[in-house]
């Protein structure tokens, strides 16, 4: 199989290429930039079309355009430029429209930095615009993950007919390693009588999320309710690491995901039985990850770039069963694996098992 | 195994360039590697740097805490990377461009007047190349076979490039012997 070297943003541009993407939208936004860029260059090769839309609202909603053909479709930005997007993906997501947005954040509030940063947990897990509606989310930690994912991203878009969000940061967009550039297996083949492509010989079709009879309102809100907690149900993903036997877990994602890896196997090297629990999938959450551990384990640290987004979703999943700390760095620092495991055992003054 | 290098200059020097040397001289010998650019404003102007982590595992985190080994070009780099290199480890220093009084006692510090040395071979920005071969019998998951290998592939139409770089690092490995 192929192995390629290439920035993070632009395994994201290749698996879109390699997924049966057809067109982009977007506009630049650094540390973003490189999918525009390797989609540019690379996509009208192979018959794509990449356009440089006038702003991000602009290009949310030709993404809305094309999703209403049926074309799989893609829009990447960073998070002021997600914001501004906002307003489009609530819309998409009532009319039930699969699309793939990448977010690759930015550290916040405002224009913010662009260090590596998780400020927008909570915009991309709770829908992120108005209304009542939500995104599935994935949150890869290294570049072959950017690259299944976004494939895996197109194929739940379509499954579920929502937009998902595939939630990285600017260290691992910029961030090269090798990926194995995977051929993708035949995506199922999903219902598509919804498209509108032109109604002749057909009934006509509507896409539109207007309805001021509140009876079809309520109406398509238990549709959409139902949807939610069937993707619930069936897409929840998490990886494990050092769980089985585990005292203590650390929870993290993306980039702190895998930091938290080496904190884990130093521990262990200490006689400290610490395990992870990363998600991959933000939303839905991996509620079911914590199942076998809730009624075993001492207590829980999750890393986060932020001021402690996850750590909600990480205690109602515990349902508050044991302590649940924070180990944070913002502003687009990165914690080293020895200061996550010096702030776990200051908190639980954790030692290894007396022999 | 690994070995956890940072690379720094002025923007310029060739620092993103040395540290795609190495990574793809990693990619020829199938390890797990990292390219890691500092992005952003930084890269206009200013100390530039990048660091490159080569593995024969998995490689977690992906933050240099410590480095096994450091090259830094210039005299702003070397006072603000010389503190990160872990204590047994290799620091090689462009003297053309960093006078040092005083130097770590706990590292072995390379000393090496690469841009003049890079002047001599016609070429004042192949520095970067020259302390890579200082470097090199440092480094232990890449040999110049790979290293050469690899610069084919990044010289690409410019063969003539490759031919001069190779020298280059050559030097730098006989200035160590």
């Amino acid at each position: 199989m192929e192995k390629v070297l290439l920035k993070g943003n632009e395994i994201i541009g290749e698996a879109a290429i390699r997924s049966g993407c057809k067109v982009f939208f977007g506009y630049p936004i650094t540390p973003s930039t490189e999918v525009i860029e390797y989609l540019s260059k690379h996509f009208p090769k192979v018959g794509g079309t990449v356009v440089q839309a006038e702003d991000e609202i602009g290009a949310i909603n030709m993404c809305y355009g094309a999703a209403c053909t049926g074309t799989r479709v893609m829009t990447a930005s960073s998070s002021p430029g997600v914001s501004l997007k906002q307003e489009g993906i609530s819309y998409s997501a009532a009319v039930g429209l699969p699309m793939v947005i990448v977010n690759v954040n930015r550290c916040g509030p405002g224009l913010g930095g662009l260090g590596p940063a998780q400020s927008d947990y909570f915009q991309s897990t709770r829908g992120g615009g108005h209304g009542d509606y939500r995104t599935i989310v994935l949150a890869p930690s290294k570049a072959q993950e950017l690259y299944d994912y976004t494939m895996l991203a197109f194929d739940l878009a379509d499954k579920y007919r929502n937009p998902v969000i595939l939630h990285t940061d600017g260290f691992l967009g910029q961030t090269m390693e090798p990926v194995v550039v995977k051929e993708r297996p035949e995506a199922q083949i999903e219902d598509r009588d919804w498209v509108v492509d032109g109604a002749r010989g057909r009934k006509k079709r509507v896409l539109a999320s207007y309805s001021l009879t509140n009876e079809v309102g309520e109406a398509n809100n238990l549709k959409w309710e139902a949807k939610y907690k069937d993707i619930q149900e069936k897409e929840q993903m998490w990886e494990e690491f050092h769980t089985e036997d585990a005292e203590y877990l650390l929870v993290s994602y993306g980039t702190t995901g895998r930091i938290c890896k080496s904190t884990v196997l130093n521990a262990r090297k200490k006689g400290i039985k610490l395990g992870l629990i990363r998600p991959i999938t933000l939303w839905p959450f991996p509620e079911k990850a914590f199942i076998p551990y809730k009624d075993k384990i001492k207590g829980i640290v999750t890393v986060e770039l932020n001021t402690g987004q996850m750590i909600e979703d990480v205690k109602l999943s515990v349902e508050c069963k044991m302590p649940v700390h924070l180990y944070r760095r913002q502003g687009g620092m990165l914690p080293t694996e020895h200061e996550i495991l010096a702030y776990f055992e200051n908190t639980f003054k954790a030692t290894a098992e007396e022999v | 195994m690994m070995d956890k290098v940072i690379l720094a200059g002025f923007g310029g020097q060739g620092v993103m360039f040395l540290g795609k040397v190495l990574a793809y001289a990693g990619m020829g010998s199938d390890l797990e590697l990292c390219w890691i650019p500092s992005y952003g404003p930084e890269m206009r102007g200013g100390t530039a740097n990048c660091s490159v982590i080569l593995s024969d595992e998995e490689i977690n985190s992906p933050v240099i805490d410590l480095a096994d080994a450091a090259i830094v070009l210039n005299k702003p780099a070397y006072d603000k990377f010389s503190t990160r290199v872990r204590p047994g480890g290799v620091l090689v220093v462009n003297s053309s461009l960093a006078k040092l009084d005083k130097v770590r006692e706990d590292i072995t510090v390379i000393e090496i007047p690469a841009t003049e040395m890079a002047n001599e071979l016609g070429n004042n920005s192949i520095a970067n190349m020259v302390c890579l071969g200082a470097l090199m019998p440092s480094l232990r998951l890449v040999d110049m076979s790979r290293i050469e290998k690899a610069m084919t592939k990044l010289a690409g139409k410019k063969p003539e490039l490759m031919q001069v770089n190779i020298a280059a690092i050559n030097k730098g490995i006989e200035y160590t012997k």
